[in-house]
Parts: structure tokens; C-alpha cells; sequence
């Protein structure tokens, strides 16, 4: 990714003045001055730049946001019953972050099964690690994020540590008059052979304008396989940028599950780096979306050595005045031979006022490869509507069904069954609802 | 090297064929480029003062633009101070009819394989020939005034067909659309008109030769299309120029204007020097095509099969403003050697029930960079809007790059579009099954390679169909692998 000279400097300076660079490790401050230049260059990206071309963010936050800097921890985040049932319900190992900030005290970090550590409490050689998979450089919020986390996470899978539990990462949101800018940061470690699924969640405890800007990193080892959901969704007044940058070795395999429901705006930057033979990415994605919601997500492989693969299917239902966008990037370098990359993005406009930009973007400099990519947009099959009606099913039902069974395939991709069923029921609530 | 690699490269290698150049006469504009060349440009052709108007302003606006950087091209800095921007043959006096043209020139026309000798011609296409900055000549003209179809040079309509001109210059391609349109704008010096008048059908294909052949000079032509109602043409465009170390200049604008139920069918084999083997000289091309179906039923169907160039930049696109038009895009675009191509189009659905299909076929071979970038915008009130876009890239050899960059901008939930993209090479399998049936290898790529782009050559028309296939085969002799 490159940056682009377009800008919007008053709103970084803003930003940058809001937080002083906090002491630390020398190692942070270095990467914390290096965020600054990087923001103090490039700024916020306007809609002129390439990449933010139809998601204007920084007007958005230039708008909305009245105070930049961070609120306050939440008091007491364990009496919050908010998804309560769904976190009983799937039974992991709790990770909480109470306004960017992880919560010791309410993680769980079961003895011998991964390590959870406060950025500030790693030791030297771990600590390079932060800020090399998601670079500030690559874009004006990952830089932001960096220049802004006070405190971040750092989960170690051991080698060959499977987790039969899933990680449940929990992050608790509230403004208060302090500010209403969030920055949570993670780094995550699978070890060889190890396997895991995270599912990450965000609760915002109330209904006031907030900005979420998080970054995690994944380093995932050779052999290793992991699997990581995330669910958005928060009020028509939340405006996210998440940044997620990967690492696969050989024969290692990520899998990335999103799924998008209610937000203000919403940009997801997923980039996977498939950095040796016979790794995986898969991304899957699916957006339902109504009212004025704006999701967009900004996908990014590169595979840089021969005998690796990509899936990628984004999926979005948009109604109202709600808009959709996606850019799915693939680079195949030269010596990636026999890479195998496919990318799909379908979208299915209900009404008049939605808008739906897509890029689907193939770099190709290996000549023995297969690689393609499709996208369409459409209506419902009317056909299919009326064998429905003929056989006595309501308009609406038949609507409904047809839709769903369109985001089943990406709701597949979920392999934990109560996580399952919960984002199965939003997506009923959803399309039987508004649609 | 696996032998196919052997055969592949053996097979892209051959050589430019129409790489001469012919010493002539010529009369020329002094180096450089200010408002008195353009004023020089404008007096030498006799225009009226609206012209020169038109293009002082194009000029100055051009002044305050920056060259764009977002293609996937890279190419030294042109320095636009150092081209000329009017090069003609000299003519003694202005020839009534072919006979009178200087047999020099018309004989660099039949070494390029194109007589424009009327009576020799078994078909009928009517051609305009136009030697670096100007027309030479144009055949069949009395047969098609006849009809009532205008087919001359631009500088000639500009004398005889002011009003037209005027009503139709610049309003698909604004003289300040882009960093090359308005530098063509600026200082074009001739190119084709054509126009085809209400009910008419054009018999014969119309076709305009390109020949850039003095050094030095930069080649600016601007065509103008008007199709009125219910009418149509199919029109032709070739182009070639002599093999030179340096880099030139071709930055040229065509316009096409279809009205109610009229129907345009363009083609262009565009074989501008590519350079040599190493990367030196070639043409840049930096081409603005538009076509805009201002009429209901209206259809504009774009097919290009583009093989020369060093640098081309080019993407011929349509405007779909009345009810049910219709909007094609056939492309087959091959690369060798260090060519680059940037390449693609842009379908701008505004009329109700509008239809747009994009087929577009890259190869790219040697050391080259071959990339589509096509944009599909379906406006609010393009109610029924269709797209169908299909790019295929094609890879032969491991040095080479495809990259696809499609843009789809929907705004109406009533639009059904598709996009599909692939890449792949051409598989030792399909090669080998081909010599088992005893068909040698390179035949073998050919015919995988014609296969691969017949789609897109099926639209040709059949004269240019055949040398399009020549053309394929011989841009890509030596590459096979």
C-alpha cells in the first residue's frame, strides 16, 4: 500500500496533540515517534486518496468526534451483562479490554495454555516483534493506533498447543468527557503446530459517538492453523477502522471470518502476507446493512513464495441508504509459482438509495499460476421468489429465505456452533426485520 | 529453460516489421511548444479565430495540469519543449483526387500493404491516409457524398463543415477532460471526420491509416464521429511508424457522437513501433477515446487489438445517456519484450434499460507489464442497467506481470452486473496434446493464443480480422514457453 500525498494534516495534528508520545520501553517511544512522522507526512486520508476513495473516515471524524483523546477505564466492567448469555454460552477463555485497555483482572489466562502479557511487560526480543507485521507506514490509522495505544496485548500460543476452547476477546467501549477515541492493540503468537480460534467482540456500552481504531498483528508459525471471527456490531454511532495485518508460514493456514452488521462507518483493513510454500489465508466476509451504514472492507494478499494459496468470498446485503465497499487486492510475485488465488465478492442491492463500490484487484507477475476473480451485483431471482409463493410461502418469507440462504455460505465458515447460532439469529433478526 | 520456454521465446522475438522510414519534403513547426505555435499550427491550416480560441484555451488550461501518475506505466519524463508539433509532407498544390497525390507518399502507403489507389482495391473501404500531422488523402469520397456521408480530413471538414464541427468538437472529449486530451487539444493538427446523416447506412467501411514517419515529432490527430439517427458505420483505424531509438509522442482524441437508433462500430489494430528488443525507442501512446449513445437505441461498440507501442494508455469508453443504448468494449491487448500497456474502459450507465459488455483478452510476454483498469458506473437513474465484464490475462514466461484494476460503482438496485477475472498460462498439457496431433509447438501457441483471443477478433471486421491474427502471431513469435 502506498501512501497517498492527499491529506488531511489539521485532523492529524489534532489527533497528534491529543496524545503526548508516553513513556515506555525505548524501543515504544522509537516506534511511537516513527507513527508520528508517518502521521505528520501522510495525515488523514481524504477521499482523494486512491485507497479511501469512497470512505470518507476522516470527514466522519472530523464531524462527529468533539474530543480526541481516550476515555477513562469503565468501573465495573464484570456487572456489564451485555452478551452475557452468548459468552456462557460458547464457553472460552475470556480476553477483556475495557476501553482499549486489557483487563487483567477480568482475563482469564489459564496456566500452561498461552501466555498474556502487557506490551510494556515483554521482555526485549518480543517486544521487536510489535509494529513489524502491521506497520505504521502502511496506512494513516495504523499509524494513528500506534501513535496512540497506551497499552496493548500480547497472546502466545505455545508450540504445539492445541486450544480446544476458543479465545473470546471482549472489547468494552464507552465515551465519557475525557474523549471518545479508542485504541486497542494486539499481537498475537501461534507457536509451531499450534492451533486456536479467537472470536472478537465489541461491546459499546452506550449509544454516544466513538471512534475505534485497533491494530492486530498475527504471527502465525509453521504448521500452525488459526481461525478468527470477528462480529461488528455496534450502534448507528460508531466509527471503526480496524488494521489487521498477518504473517503465515509454511504450511500454516488463517482463516478470517467478518461479519458487519450495524455501525456508523466501518473500514476494515485485512492484509495477509503468505510469506512461505504451502500456506493458507482464507477471508471471508459478509455485510448486512441498513439505515445510513457504510462498511468498508479493503482486503490485501500477497504471496511471495510458490505453492501457496488465497480464498476470499465478501458477501453484502444492502438496504436503505446504506453503502458497501470493497477492494480486494491479490499480488502474486515472480517467483510464486503454482499459486492458487481466487476472490469473490457478491452484493445484492434492496433499494434504490444503496450503493455498492468494488474493486476486485488481481497484481500477477507469475506466469504459472491460476488465479481469478469474480463480483457480481443483483436482485433476488425472481424465479425463485415465485416457485416460493406458488408453493404458498409470503412474499416476505420467500424474500427472507432467499437471503438468507445468500449469507449462509459466508455464516458457514463458522466452525463454533454457539457462536454460530447467535450470528445465525442476528442474521434472521436482520433479514426478517428491516428487510 | 524447459523447451517450451525455448519455443515461446523464439516465438515472441521476430521483429517490427513496418520499421522504415522514407525521406520526404516535409514542412514543419519550429521545436517547442508556446501560443505561437499553436497560433503557427492554427494559420498554417487557415482556421477560423472560434478554432484557435478553442485551442488557446485548451493550451492554457493544459498549463496548469500535471501529467497523471496513477497508470501502471513508467516511462522517462517527456519534455514537451523538445517535440515538434506540426510535421507535412510537402505538397505543391492540394490534390482534387488521388492521381494528383506526390507518388512518394502514396507509395509508402502500399509498402504498408495499403494502395489508396481506388480502382485497385477489391474491396470497398474508403481510407483516409494521414502522414505524420496531416491527411494526404482520402479514397471513395465521391461515392459516399452521394449518400450524403462526409468522410474527409478534419481540416478540411473545418472549411467545409464549420457549422458541425463547432456543434460536435469537444463535447464528448472536453477540450480540458484530461492532461492529453487537452494537449491535443491544443495543437492537433488533422485526423479523420466523419459524418453519417439521418437513415444512412454506410456501405463500405470507413478506415483511417496512421503513418508517423518524420523524427522528432509528435503525432496529435483528433477524429470526430457524428452518427445521426438511425444510421450506421463501421470505421477502421491502423496505425504504424518507422523504428526509431527515441521514444515519440502520439496522444490523440477520438470522439464519437451516436444519435437516436444509430449504431458505430469502431476498430483500431494499433501497431505503433514498440521498441526494440532491449526497450529503446517506441511510441508512447497516450490515446482519449469516448463515444457517448446520446440517443435512445443507440450502440457504440469499441474493438481494439493492440500490439505496438512502448507505453500505451488507452481506454476507449462509453457514455450510455439515452434509454436502452448499448456500449461494447473488445480488447485484446498484447505485450512483449518491455512494453507496457495500461489499458481498458469505462461503461457510464445513465439512460434507462442500458446494456454494456467488456471483453478484454491480455498477453503479455517477455519482460512487459499488462494491466486492465476498467471503471463499470451504473448511475441512480440507470433503472435495468446490464454489465457483463470478462478480463482474461494470459502469462508467457516468468519475467512478465498482469494486473487487473476494475472499478464498479453501483448506485441502483435495480442493476444486474458481472465481473470475472482470470489469469493462467498456457498449459504444457494444451501444448503437448497439440504436437501429439502433429502440430508443432509454435503453431500450437498460435493457435492457442487465436483461440484465446478470438472472442475479441470475431468483431473485426473481416479484412482487419485477418491481420489481426498475423499481427498476434507474429507480436508474440519467439515467446512461446
Amino acid at each position: 500500500m502506498t501512501l497517498s500525498l492527499k491529506k488531511d494534516h489539521k485532523l492529524a495534528d489534532l489527533f497528534l496533540q491529543a496524545k503526548p508520545e508516553s513513556a515506555g520501553p525505548k524501543f515504544f517511544s522509537d516506534l511511537k515517534s516513527k507513527a508520528r512522522l508517518v502521521l505528520e507526512e501522510v495525515g488523514f486520508p481524504t477521499v482523494k486518496a486512491e485507497e479511501y476513495k469512497y470512505t470518507n473516515i476522516s470527514k466522519k471524524i472530523a464531524d462527529s468526534i468533539e474530543n480526541p483523546g481516550s476515555p477513562s477505564p469503565i468501573s465495573n466492567l464484570e456487572k456489564v451483562e451485555a452478551l452475557r448469555d452468548l459468552l456462557d454460552s460458547i464457553d472460552g477463555y475470556q480476553i477483556i479490554t475495557n476501553n482499549g485497555i486489557p483487563e487483567e483482572a477480568l482475563s482469564d489466562s489459564p496456566e500452561g495454555l498461552f501466555g498474556l502479557h502487557h506490551f510494556t511487560d515483554l521482555d526485549a526480543s518480543a517486544i521487536q516483534e510489535i509494529g513489524q507485521i502491521e506497520k505504521p507506514e502502511n496506512d494513516a490509522f495504523s499509524a494513528l493506533n500506534t501513535f496512540s495505544f497506551s497499552q496493548g496485548l500480547r497472546i502466545d500460543i505455545p508450540d504445539g498447543k492445541i486450544l480446544k476452547k476458543p479465545l473470546v476477546m471482549v472489547h468494552y467501549v464507552r465515551a465519557d468527557e475525557n474523549g471518545a477515541c479508542v485504541y486497542p492493540r494486539i499481537f498475537i503468537n501461534a507457536g509451531k503446530n499450534s492451533q486456536a480460534s479467537v472470536i472478537e467482540l465489541t461491546v459499546f456500552l452506550n449509544d454516544e459517538t466513538v471512534f475505534v481504531n485497533s491494530v492486530s498483528e498475527w504471527a502465525v508459525a509453521e504448521n500452525a492453523h488459526i481461525r478468527h471471527y470477528k462480529l461488528q456490531d455496534g450502534n448507528k454511532n460508531t466509527l471503526e477502522v480496524h488494521n489487521t495485518g498477518a504473517n503465515i508460514h509454511k504450511d500454516a493456514t488463517l482463516t478470517s471470518v467478518v461479519l458487519s452488521l450495524e455501525a456508523g462507518m466501518i473500514r476494515n483493513n485485512l492484509s495477509i502476507d503468505l510469506n512461505a510454500s504451502n500456506c493458507e489465508g482464507n477471508m471471508y466476509g459478509l455485510y448486512l446493512l441498513n439505515g445510513k451504514t457504510h462498511v468498508d472492507n479493503h482486503t490485501n494478499v500477497d504471496h511471495t513464495q510458490p505453492h501457496s494459496q488465497s480464498n476470499e468470498l465478501y458477501k453484502g446485503i444492502l438496504a436503505d441508504h446504506s453503502r458497501g465497499v470493497f477492494n480486494g487486492k491479490i499480488f502474486v510475485r515472480q517467483i510464486a509459482q503454482k499459486t492458487n488465488a481466487f476472490q469473490q465478492n457478491n452484493n445484492i442491492l434492496l433499494s434504490e438509495d444503496a450503493t455498492v463500490n468494488t474493486k476486485p484487484q488481481l497484481e500477477i507477475w507469475a506466469d504459472d499460476v491460476k488465479c481469478s476473480h469474480g463480483c457480481t451485483t443483483g436482485q433476488l431471482d425472481e424465479e425463485a421468489l415465485f416457485y416460493m409463493r406458488a408453493r404458498g410461502m409470503s412474499k416476505e418469507s420467500a424474500r427472507a429465505l432467499l437471503l438468507y440462504a445468500f449469507a449462509g455460505e459466508v455464516l458457514e465458515k463458522i466452525s463454533i456452533e454457539p457462536f454460530k447460532k447467535y450470528c445465525e439469529k442476528l442474521v434472521h433478526e436482520r433479514l426478517g426485520g428491516s428487510y | 529453460m524447459s523447451k517450451d520456454n525455448e519455443i515461446l521465446e523464439e516465438f515472441t522475438s521476430k521483429e517490427y516489421e513496418h520499421g522504415w522510414s522514407v525521406n520526404y519534403e516535409a514542412d514543419e513547426a519550429p521545436v517547442g511548444l508556446n501560443e505561437d505555435i499553436i497560433r503557427w499550427i492554427s494559420s498554417k491550416k487557415e482556421e477560423p479565430q472560434w478554432l484557435l480560441d478553442w485551442r488557446l484555451k485548451a493550451f492554457r488550461h493544459w498549463e496548469k495540469m500535471e501529467e497523471p501518475t496513477w497508470p501502471n506505466v513508467s516511462y522517462p519524463k517527456i519534455d514537451y519543449q523538445s517535440l515538434r508539433y506540426y510535421s507535412a509532407p510537402k505538397q505543391k498544390s492540394k490534390p482534387k483526387s488521388i492521381d494528383e497525390i506526390d507518388p512518394e507518399l502514396l507509395k509508402i502507403y502500399e509498402r504498408l500493404g495499403i494502395s489508396l489507389n481506388e480502382q485497385k482495391r477489391l474491396q470497398g473501404i474508403a481510407v483516409d491516409a494521414v502522414l505524420d500531422s496531416v491527411s494526404v488523402g482520402t479514397t471513395f469520397k465521391d461515392t459516399l457524398s452521394k449518400l450524403g456521408v462526409v468522410f474527409c480530413s478534419f481540416s478540411e471538414a473545418v472549411k467545409e463543415h464549420p457549422e458541425l464541427v463547432k456543434k460536435y468538437l469537444g463535447s464528448v472529449v472536453p477540450a480540458t477532460d484530461n492532461y492529453f486530451a487537452a494537449l491535443n487539444s491544443a495543437v492537433f493538427s488533422d485526423g479523420s471526420f466523419c459524418y453519417i446523416p439521418k437513415g444512412v447506412r454506410c456501405p463500405m467501411e470507413l478506415s483511417t491509416y496512421f503513418r508517423i514517419n518524420a523524427a522528432n515529432t509528435g503525432q496529435f490527430e483528433r477524429t470526430l464521429i457524428i452518427a445521426e439517427d438511425k444510421s450506421y458505420v463501421s470505421y477502421l483505424e491502423g496505425c504504424t511508424a518507422p523504428q526509431r531509438d527515441e521514444n515519440q509522442l502520439h496522444a490523440a482524441v477520438v470522439e464519437i457522437y451516436a444519435a437516436e437508433n444509430a449504431e458505430v462500430k469502431y476498430s483500431t489494430v494499433q501497431n505503433w513501433f514498440p521498441g526494440d528488443k532491449n526497450g529503446k525507442g517506441g511510441i508512447y501512446n497516450f490515446v482519449t477515446k469516448r463515444g457517448i449513445c446520446a440517443g435512445d437505441y443507440s450502440k457504440i461498440s469499441w474493438t481494439q487489438v493492440e500490439t505496438g507501442s512502448a507505453v500505451t494508455w488507452k481506454y476507449p469508453s462509453c457514455i450510455l445517456k439515452g434509454d436502452h443504448s448499448i456500449g461494447e468494449f473488445y480488447s485484446v491487448a498484447v505485450t512483449n519484450n518491455y512494453q507496457q500497456a495500461d489499458t481498458g474502459t469505462k461503461m457510464i450507465h445513465i439512460g434507462k434499460n442500458t446494456k454494456s459488455r467488456i471483453v478484454s483478452k491480455g498477453i503479455s510476454a517477455g519482460k512487459s507489464q499488462n494491466s486492465y483498469r476498467g471503471q463499470v458506473q451504473i448511475m441512480k437513474r440507470a433503472v435495468n442497467a446490464r454489465n457483463f465484464s470478462q478480463c482474461d490475462s494470459l502469462l508467457m514466461g516468468n519475467n512478465c506481470g498482469a494486473h487487473t484494476f476494475p472499478y464498479i460503482d453501483i448506485h441502483n438496485s435495480t442493476a444486474q452486473v458481472e465481473h470475472e477475472a482470470t489469469t493462467s498460462k498456457i498449459g504444457e498439457d494444451q501444448i503437448f496434446y497439440c504436437n501429439q496431433r502433429g502440430i508443432d509447438s509454435e503453431d500450437a501457441v498460435a493457435l492457442i493464443v487465436n483461440g484465446y483471443a478470438k472472442e475479441v477478433l470475431n468483431q473485426l471486421p473481416m479484412e482487419f480480422a485477418v491481420e489481426a491474427q498475423k499481427l498476434l502471431a507474429l507480436t508474440l513469435e519467439g515467446s512461446v514457453g
